[in-house]
């Protein structure tokens, strides 16, 4: 306990004095910058909080000043006149011309940070990545490389420490080039944030709006959905792997092929066993729509309904092919029609043979390209 | 100088009305005042315990007491009900109980609609508070899982409790219209003869300046959530972009109305310093001209600065250059108010009688919020700040100090004026240092917790974050539970205590202190004499 109250001490000293503590993971202030975009703001901040801190003290030594010397309690008289001293008459302008000098100082240099990041560099040839926030998961578009990522927290059991800091498919990005990241939403607002690239911008649905960084260094860097998405806001991390332009050139390689064998195996005209499908459900079904349904199908009602027993998945396969393709509008559920056949397939699949639910139905690939 | 001869006077008033019907169909300001004074209490201890049980549950990683949308929806109503139930109401009995005190008037200039704008508010209330149990009953629908600023779509989805929402908005957004009308009517035509508006004590200046701003901005929050509300239920696409709508659009007027809000919620509290300090550094306030002048420049530009809480919307260079450098700008005005306080103090023969320690506080710890503002005023530096603890740190600073602490030096400050007691004032002194050490305890590791990236409005975050939330924490504690000594203060100050002469404090000025205290049921039926004296 005693040990505990002393690093507990140790830390609000550390915290004061702006000294860097022991244990590294005590974050006090913005984490080193990545880019030279957060270079720049990581400066500005530090310039106004120098200045604030500044004036802090100033006021604060006056009030001390003021407090200690005139009290009652010493004798001391109170100055009956003070306001009206040519100090008295005057101060509304000395005051406000003080404070307008200090308020031109922070915003000519904010301004010019400003007029550096702002705007997309114009002429110049950027990687295109397309940041789409969903509740709740983030899904990246590499518009250049035609490859998409899905980016998930992770459970507590296999993220340990990193959990809600974690995703299981990282932002891959190369440094040393400049990136334009597109932001919009699939369904209410996000708010794509990762520190050491020091910007934020909110995801809205039905627009887009534009930042843009040039990683300067690899590493990985840890950020959060910062605009408040609903029920599980706090499980939306991003996770920046910043890598040399070559390992990500075969990051995106592998990435394609990937994609193109995924393709393959969907477009083979095969049917699936039950067993297979069920297997490949299970894990599509934990990923994309466990967050709501959850795992154990029991959902989080009334905003999300259980699948477990559900009428709609122990009902006709048609009505349950058509919500799970086409969403259903005015709800948090949305259309998955982006993924292929095969996946939808074994979604459904797996739903309506999981839990209590035994139709014993299985759906093919082929159904599912009917139901589009 | 004696007034209270006349107002004493038994010829004049006979019928004071007794039982349920005294309160509920009352036209005198100082039975309306009190009334909005326990409102408002009752409103403080809800919220207190809906951030008590955010702050309990963020004690340590892992969900442990709430779930997630119970944890919003707290988060949703700790601010609501904070904002409209305590802060709003408090200061609006504090001008009801004062205002006519002070200028020498008898009432309010409209006793009737006074009776109504203090009635909806109960009313308000339970609407407000049924849109936080609604969704526990079957067929409730999702809870409100959007904080207080309802952006849409998010509060599209949600369920019927929205609506109770709205509804309880617009009933309070009625009550603040109703009341504002009634104090600028009262200033503007109500005023003892010879008090001009510049002799006018600086408290009702505070109301007058914040009356025009509840009158300018409520209406278009009405309008916001009318769209909303149309847009959940009638088919409209206001805010859908599917539609042609834009879900910004929301987010302008609902900071339209927010931002001058927080000079609402703040100004009648430095109303209230500027009659606290004075009396306890026994000097006139230092700038009472340059005060009006700060005051009117604060709620002028405080209009035309909202989008600096959009900052991350995507607006382009020339918009976020003019709100950066209008809401810097605000420090201007803002700095003379807090350097004529500490100019007021200077030289003067201070005690440190309860009010003043919170005075002293307020002008500290508000500087210090209103430093951290101009930090989040800067676009490049906000574009990390934005929606992380660090906000949340920045507007405690601001509205606790600025807007909460201000009615509490209020309270003590006038308590022997309503009550006719002392209060006991070793208790509350104890009050005042557990306050406000619970309440540093409480926010300033939250300006670390931000910087190092926890975003707010999370339940759950990871281990890194662990320490300063379990200061935080134990700091929402200490400072949650000291109210309860407040309100036993308060108790025991009404039920008895040492006799409170009418000056009560002995610097203190104005003709609230001419009346005795407790002041009889009606003051000032005859006008009293303004001379040079009193301004």
């Amino acid at each position: 306990m005693c040990s505990r109250l002393t690093g507990m001490a140790m830390l609000m000293i550390f915290g004061l004095t702006g000294t860097q503590p022991a244990r590294a993971e005590y974050g006090i202030n913005f984490p080193p910058p990545a880019a030279d975009v957060a270079q720049e703001i990581y400066d500005i901040h530090m310039l106004t909080m120098q200045i604030s801190t500044f004036l802090l003290l100033v006021v604060f030594s006056i009030v001390i000043y003021s407090i200690y010397f005139h009290r009652k309690s010493r004798g001391y008289k109170a100055d009956q006149h003070f306001h009206n001293t040519w100090f008295g008459n005057w101060s509304w302008v000395i005051v406000p011309a003080l404070v307008l000098g200090v308020d031109l100082t922070i915003a000519h240099n904010a301004d010019a940070v400003l007029k550096k990041i702002w705007d997309v560099p114009k002429g110049e040839k950027l990687m295109d990545v397309k940041v789409t926030g969903h509740q709740w998961w983030w899904e990246f578009d590499y518009l250049d490389h035609g490859i998409k990522v899905e980016s998930r927290y992770i459970p507590k059991e296999q993220s340990g420490d990193l959990y809600l800091r974690e995703v299981d498919n990282r932002l891959v990005l190369p440094t040393n080039t400049k990136i334009r990241f597109l932001h919009t939403s699939a369904d209410v607002l996000h708010a794509f944030w990762v520190p050491e690239l020091a910007f934020k911008k909110d995801a809205i649905p039905g627009y887009v709006t534009e930042t843009w960084s040039e990683l300067n260094r690899e590493g990985v860097f840890r950020g959060q959905c910062a605009e408040l998405c609903g029920t599980w806001h706090s499980r939306m991390p991003i996770v920046v792997e910043s890598v040399s332009p070559e390992k990500f050139q075969a990051w995106v390689e592998k990435q394609q092929a990937l994609k193109v064998a995924a393709a393959e195996e969907a477009s083979a005209d095969r049917t699936w066993s039950r067993n297979e499908l069920i297997s490949k459900g299970k894990e599509l079904y934990n990923t994309k729509c466990g967050a709501c349904h959850q795992a154990n199908g029991m959902g989080l009602p009334p905003a999300f309904p259980p699948l477990n027993g559900s009428p709609l998945v122990s009902g006709p396969i048609e009505a349950h092919l058509d919500i799970v393709i086409n969403g259903k509008p005015g709800t948090a559920m949305q259309a998955w029609s982006s993924l292929n056949d095969l996946e939808i397939a074994s979604i459904v699949t797996y739903e309506r043979n999981a839990w209590d639910n035994n139709t014993g139905d299985v759906v093919q690939p082929a159904d599912v390209k009917k139901a589009r | 100088m004696s007034y209270t001869t006349t107002v004493n006077d038994p010829a004049h008033h006979d019928h004071t009305p007794t039982g349920w019907r005294r309160w509920l169909l009352s036209t005198n300001h100082k039975d309306i005042g009190t009334l909005y004074l326990l409102f408002a209490l009752a409103m403080l201890f809800m919220g207190g315990a809906s951030a008590m049980l955010i702050r309990a549950e963020l004690f340590q990683p892992g969900i442990q007491l709430l779930d997630p949308d119970l944890y919003n929806n707290l988060v949703t109503n700790h601010a609501l009900l904070m904002i409209f139930g305590a802060v709003m109401p408090a200061a609006a009995g504090l001008a009801n109980w004062m205002i006519p005190l002070m200028i020498g008037a008898p009432d309010m200039a409209l006793p009737r609609m006074n009776n109504l704008s203090f009635w909806i508010l109960p009313a308000a209330g339970t609407m407000l508070i049924l849109s936080f149990v609604v969704p526990f009953f079957p067929g409730g629908g999702t809870q409100i899982n959007t904080g207080w600023t309802l952006y849409p779509p998010l509060s599209v989805q949600v369920g019927m409790s929205m609506d109770f929402l709205i509804f309880a908005i617009h009933l309070l957004g009625i009550s603040s219209v109703l009341a504002s009308i009634n104090i600028i009517v009262t200033l503007l035509n109500m005023r003892a003869p010879g008090m001009t508006i510049m002799k006018m004590p600086i408290f009702c200046w505070t109301w007058l300046v914040t009356a025009f701003l509840l009158i300018l901005v409520v209406p278009v929050l009405a309008g916001g959530v009318t769209m909303l509300l149309f847009d959940r239920h009638f088919g409209t696409s206001f805010f859908d972009a599917a539609g042609g709508g834009d879900p910004v659009l929301f987010q302008h007027l609902f900071w339209f109305f927010g931002h001058p809000e927080v000079y609402v919620l703040l100004l009648p509290s430095i109303g209230v310093l500027s009659h606290v300090i004075p009396t306890f550094a026994r000097k006139p306030l230092f700038g009472y001209k340059s005060m009006v002048g700060a005051m009117i420049a604060v709620g002028t530009i405080g209009m035309v600065v909202w989008a600096h809480h959009q900052y991350t919307i995507g607006m382009s260079l020339g918009a976020v250059t003019y709100f950066m450098v209008g809401t810097i700008i605000i420090s201007i005005p803002v700095g003379l108010m807090i350097f004529n306080f500490i100019a007021t103090m200077w030289r003067g023969a201070m005690t440190f009688e309860t009010p003043m320690l919170f005075a002293v506080a307020i002008i500290l710890m508000f500087t210090f919020g209103g430093l951290s503002g101009v930090m989040l005023a800067v676009v490049p530096a906000d574009m990390q700040y934005h929606d992380s603890m660090f906000v949340v740190a920045h507007f405690h600073y601001v509205l606790m100090p600025g807007a909460v602490f201000g009615l509490f030096a209020g309270v003590f400050y006038w308590l022997p004026k309503w009550t006719g007691h002392m209060y006991d004032e070793r208790l509350a002194k104890i009050f005042f240092w557990i306050n406000v050490i619970g309440f540093n305890l409480t926010f300033f590791p939250q300006h670390f917790l931000g910087l190092a990236g926890m975003p707010r409005r999370i339940i759950d975050y990871n281990v890194m974050f662990t320490e300063f939330n379990a200061i935080s924490s134990i700091g929402a504690m200490i400072f949650g539970f000291s109210h309860l000594l407040f309100l036993y203060i308060i108790i025991k100050t009404i039920r008895g205590g040492e006799p409170a002469t009418s000056r009560v404090w002995e610097g203190a000025k104005g003709l609230e202190w001419e009346v005795a205290s407790p002041p009889p049921f009606h003051t000032w039926e005859s006008p009293p004499k303004i001379g040079k004296e009193v301004a």
